[in-house]
């Protein structure tokens, strides 16, 4: 109880200090949740394209029934195929009306006519994807094959990218953050050093001198991070009907409250960390 | 009690504060450590409570082989021997009463056996009314008399006082020097560093 009367002491003394603390520990892991949501985000949303059909094609209205189920059963032979699904035009308006539920406005002017049919196409190898691709291409009653393999594989990219700035952002600003808390920190056990040289003499522990600094960077720490992580929460909720609409059918949003509270489980557990590393190293040379 | 064998302390620069320096001291005695400002009075107080390391030679004190002494271990040794230091070190911004307090603190004493011990020391050494003062509002008998109290705090069985009475008036300095005469009275070692000769041939006692 003492050690911590003289850490919230230490730290009132010099307010303008803790704030540049607390300030560059919440930059740090505002960072952090920022590319912590972007990170989980694309995974999801890649993992929702990998369960995707990876090949779909669209077909022209003139399209029989009987050319549809041809070209099926002309893939099917190829032995290349995991799964194939018919999409009739009636099918189609039902996933175009559950997709777009809650907006009648766009469901009054959509009837099943202008809604192509489809097939659904999985490969068994990722890499004969391209040749089903071109074989539907070839067929005079494909109007547009999507191929899922470019989206994932820029969304692959994507994500890839993020976590490589993400890294180097978050390693960088914890560094910085050390180095700041360091610095204030070490400022004052510079100002208390005559007291940390009587302490010592009077046969203080090197515990019992570390620990209010210690307490001292876990509390900037600490602050930091549920200031960073309660902007960065903000944030994601505020954008949530936005991204929801851009982001339609992929199950992300609204992202789970267990996610987000273990998320600053994680980030207190680090700040806590960075907050003893700093506050060790600002006092190490005292105690020597 | 104490004991010191072939002490030698020099530092990198190369000055040697103590060379080859033997002696020992009984429970009880009162021993003055005489000698000329830097003759290595103040090294020998800071060789015997580990705050420095001889570059020979060995330290004993009661069953603590000083030199080879664990490093956790220092703290424990710290307590068993109260430090009067030339500087006093008394902290300015905390009052009498808290700078006598701060090594039962330290150690985590029960905080009711704590004050009590404090109020205690503060009627032995006579300063009580100070009690709530801060150091600079004091004279200097009266700093002199709280760093005893402070050194006092844990009944210790060893006191090193640097040059207590170094910067005091003659009737001043007797008074602390008979305070101290009482604290050995009451059993404790006392060595006291001087360079002040008329209050040791006065008292007569053991000369280092």
């Amino acid at each position: 109880m003492k050690t911590i009367k003289t850490s919230w002491k230490q730290i009132r003394r010099t307010p303008y200090q803790a704030l540049t603390a607390v300030f560059i520990m919440m930059l740090t892991f505002l960072s952090i949740s920022v590319f912590s949501f972007l990170v989980f985000g694309s995974s999801v949303v890649i993992k929702y394209f990998e369960s995707k059909p990876q090949v779909t094609a669209f077909f022209k209205d003139e399209a029989k029934q009987s050319d549809i189920d041809q070209l099926s059963s002309n893939l099917k032979q190829t032995g290349k195929i995991s799964k194939i699904r018919y999409v009739s035009k009636q099918e189609a308006l039902q996933i175009y009306k559950e997709q777009n539920k809650n907006d009648p406005l766009l469901l009054d002017l959509v009837t099943a006519d202008i809604l192509p049919a489809s097939l659904e196409i999985s490969t068994e190898k990722i890499e004969d994807l391209g040749t089903v691709s071109d074989a539907l291409k070839s067929s005079p009653y494909v109007s547009e094959v999507v191929y899922q393999k470019d989206i994932v594989s820029t969304l692959s990219k994507w994500t890839t990218a993020i976590r490589l700035i993400g890294t180097t952002v978050i390693v960088t600003l914890a560094l910085v953050s050390i180095f700041i808390m360091m610095m204030v920190i070490g400022f004052k056990v510079s100002q208390k050093r005559d007291e940390i040289e009587i302490m010592r003499l009077l046969s203080a522990t090197n515990w019992y001198i570390r620990t209010p600094f210690m307490l001292e960077g876990i509390f900037y720490g600490g602050i930091g991070t549920f200031l960073g992580w309660i902007v960065a929460s903000a944030g994601l909720l505020y954008a949530t009907p936005y991204l929801e609409s851009f982001l339609k059918g992929i199950p992300l949003l609204p992202v789970s409250p267990i996610f987000l509270l273990g998320l600053l489980l994680a980030e207190l557990i680090i700040a806590i960390g960075l907050g003893i590393i700093a506050s060790s190293l600002a006092v190490l040379r005292y105690l020597k | 009690m104490i004991r010191l064998q072939n002490i030698t302390k020099s530092y990198p620069t190369g000055s040697i504060a103590l060379d080859d320096v033997t002696f020992s001291v009984d429970k009880g005695e009162f021993v003055f450590l005489v000698g000329p400002s830097g003759s290595g009075k103040t090294t020998l107080f800071r060789l015997i409570t580990r705050d420095l390391l001889p570059s020979s030679g060995s330290i004993h004190i009661g069953q603590w082989d000083i030199v080879n002494l664990n490093k956790k271990h220092i703290p424990h040794l710290r307590k068993s021997i109260g430090v009067i230091f030339q500087d006093l070190k008394l902290l300015k911004d905390r009052t009498i009463h808290e700078n006598i307090l701060l090594p039962l603190e330290v150690n985590k004493a029960d905080k009711e056996a704590a004050l009590q011990r404090v109020e205690q020391i503060l009627e032995t050494v006579g300063i009580a009314e100070h009690k709530d003062k801060f150091p600079i509002q004091l004279s200097g008998g009266e700093l002199q008399r709280a760093a005893i109290a402070r050194a006092l705090a844990f009944s210790p069985e060893i006191i090193l006082a640097d040059e207590p009475t170094g910067n005091l008036d003659t009737t001043t300095s007797w008074e602390i020097v008979k305070l101290l005469q009482d604290i050995n009275k009451a059993g404790t070692t006392i060595i006291m560093a001087t360079h002040n000769t008329d209050i040791v041939n006065s008292l007569s006692k053991k000369d280092n």
